[in-house]
């Protein structure tokens, strides 16, 4: 302290309190960069997001503003790019169902983990599922997509003939798939539930299995719901994991055992062995852009739950 | 059926979904490990793939691009989540804008990877005129890991006590000086730990990158290290297949001769390589927070 009080007086500046109470430019200098510096940084993600959507969307509707493809002939079954006939209405069908059966087979199985973690083993029932979860959450989804390809096809060939490839198969690698967001969600539905309602259930004398079913179920119905879209949105977006055990026909998925196809896996397929502004080319990026709206319309759709689930709290 | 019972059953029910769900974990990673354990060996992590007729060879190539191609989105990707966490935790206040780059983030991190492809390709490949290249992918991949890696940082931030900041404050050091020196260091481990999970699932990313990085790994020299050269395997601008585009693209194609072989070892290497990312992160993240709590107290 004694150094810099000398300093001053030597240089006879302005006084010294004066001289501490304004802040070196420098310090301001360094301390407006670092801000506009974390501005900038934070201000890329808006920038990608709107030009991701706006490419995506001129992309997605210039065959239609070019005249080249009708919605009619877009929103139609019959797939035939060579007689220029490009409906795909089956294909949009195909990642609707095919997600929403995965959805359906998944949410009582991750909601049923995650009520065994909460409610019925707390200690070692979260020690087991807690690193499951995450391992399964970070498996690659082509490492899905090639044992759904060497294991569940031939399963499904062998137990009930067909090819194997279809609806069933791509539902039963969603399904795994999308388990740990549905848990993850759930327990954290559950643990959000106060402990004194729990109690003031078991006081009345119910079981466990009725304090579970009639009031933690029912508090929680929002936010469970709130996982289970979400983990829909996940397998409606996967692509090769679908795309390896889907079979990739044109046919309307209507059956759990023919080869179906979905918006993603198509476009996985063509997109590279298509030249580049043909027709068939440009109605894929129509795809891309349906895969996006459903993609908005899911995050729309999600807001709304959660906030359904903060008024109804 | 008297309650007592039913409460029975729902809990044995409740215990096999449980043993199922580990069931399939366990299932799973040991048939990937079993499946690849027999393919893998020196001359398969190392050796480039063979003839399309012949089969045989190895994944080295597309083994060292995931790396290479981790790498260079983790240096565009770290810096921007840096600062874009410490905005956000640190000087945001409510309003239109702050609102607007939450739901970028959120909006960004629920995207199909594929439709995030589509965009590099529009954008990255076709735009910029690079073609298939390595810095297509890394940037492709960043679209799709900076959100995440933007609320790593800021949960990380936020974690930190109220406490240490307001100390800093009062001590006279400006806030750029306590994000720097009191608020990053204190949220390291997690903000470490954090990233290396991102890492593990970039790593395994393959759908975001067919379209930008490509699907064929041309010849390189593992000699030349000159990153200008095209034969080189620090050039960013040639294209590059990883593992797991590798992996979907000897199913899809199904021409190669050990397609299944080659699937199944690479898979065992993505698996293996995910886990060990998911165990480092934990560590690491231990690790680091010992040293400076322990630091600290001395």
């Amino acid at each position: 302290m004694a150094q810099p009080l000398s300093n001053e007086t030597v240089e006879s500046k302005p006084s010294l309190s004066e001289e501490l109470r304004k802040p070196l430019p420098k310090i301001l200098q360094t301390e407006r960069r670092g801000r506009i510096l974390t501005f900038v940084s934070s201000w890329v993600l808006i920038v990608i997001l709107f030009s991701l959507l706006i490419f995506i969307t001129s992309k997605g509707i210039a065959p239609f503003i070019k005249g080249e493809v009708s919605f009619s002939n877009f929103f139609s079954t019959t797939w035939n790019p060579s007689a220029n006939a490009y409906g795909s209405l089956s294909f949009i069908l195909g990642s609707l169902i095919v997600s929403v059966c995965a959805a359906l087979v998944s949410a009582p199985l991750g909601i049923g983990a995650a009520i065994f973690m909460t409610e019925i083993a707390p200690n070692w029932g979260r020690k087991i599922l807690q690193p499951t979860t995450e391992i399964l959450v970070g498996i690659p989804s082509v490492v899905y997509g090639f044992v759904g390809l060497t294991v569940i096809v031939p399963f499904i060939r062998e137990q009930f003939g067909g090819l194997g490839f279809g609806l069933l198969a791509g539902v039963i690698v969603l399904s795994i798939m999308i388990l740990p967001t549905i848990v993850s969600i759930s327990v954290d539905t559950f643990q959000s539930i106060p402990r004194h309602i729990r109690e003031g259930s078991y006081a009345l004398g119910a079981t466990r299995w009725q304090t579970i079913s009639r009031l933690l179920i029912r508090t929680s119905l929002p936010g469970l719901m709130t996982g289970v879209v979400l983990g829909m949105a996940r397998a409606f977006g996967e692509a090769l994991a679908v795309q390896m055990v889907i079979g990739n026909s044109t046919n309307l998925p209507f059956d759990l055992f023919t080869p179906i196809s979905t918006l993603t896996s198509i476009i996985t397929l063509n997109m590279g062995n298509t030249v580049q502004g043909s027709t068939y080319n440009s109605v894929l990026w129509s795809m891309a852009l349906i895969l996006l709206i459903m993609t908005l319309l899911f995050i729309v759709l999600i807001r709304w739950m959660t906030k359904r689930r903060d008024q109804l709290q | 059926m008297n309650a007592k019972l039913v409460d029975r059953i729902a809990t044995v029910v409740f215990y096999l979904i449980t043993f199922l769900i580990v069931g399939i974990l366990i299932g799973l990673i040991g048939f990937i490990l079993y499946r690849g354990v027999q393919v893998i060996d020196w001359e398969f992590i190392t050796e480039a793939p063979g003839s399309l007729l012949t089969g045989g060879g190895g994944v080295g190539p597309q083994l060292f691009n995931s790396f290479y191609l981790l790498v260079l989105t983790m240096l565009i990707t770290i810096p921007l989540g840096l600062g874009g966490g410490i905005y956000m935790a640190e000087y945001a206040k409510p309003g239109r804008i702050t609102q607007m780059i939450r739901t970028s983030i959120e909006v960004l991190s629920s995207l199909p990877s594929i439709v995030v492809g589509l965009f590099g390709l529009l954008v990255f490949v076709q735009y910029t005129g690079w073609g298939f290249s390595l810095i297509a992918g890394a940037l492709a991949l960043t679209v799709f890991n900076l959100p995440l890696m933007v609320r790593i940082v800021e949960q990380a931030l936020t974690a930190v006590p109220r406490e240490q900041k307001e100390a800093a404050l009062a001590l006279g050091i400006t806030h750029w000086q306590t994000i720097l020196r009191v608020l990053l260091p204190a949220a390291l481990p997690g903000i470490v730990t954090g990233t290396i999970l991102a890492a593990g699932r970039v790593f395994g990313e393959a759908a975001a990158l067919m379209f930008t990085a490509g699907m064929t790994s041309p010849m390189i020299d593992f000699t030349d290290w000159n990153p200008a050269s095209p034969t080189s395997p620090l050039n960013p601008f040639r294209p590059a297949s990883t593992l797991a585009v590798h992996i979907w693209k000897v199913n899809a194609e199904s021409i190669v001769a050990d397609a299944k072989e080659v699937a199944s070892g690479a898979s065992a290497l993505l698996v293996i390589a995910v886990l060990i990312f998911n165990l480092f992160a934990r560590w690491l993240g231990r690790f680091i927070h010992a040293r400076l709590t322990s630091s600290s107290k001395a």
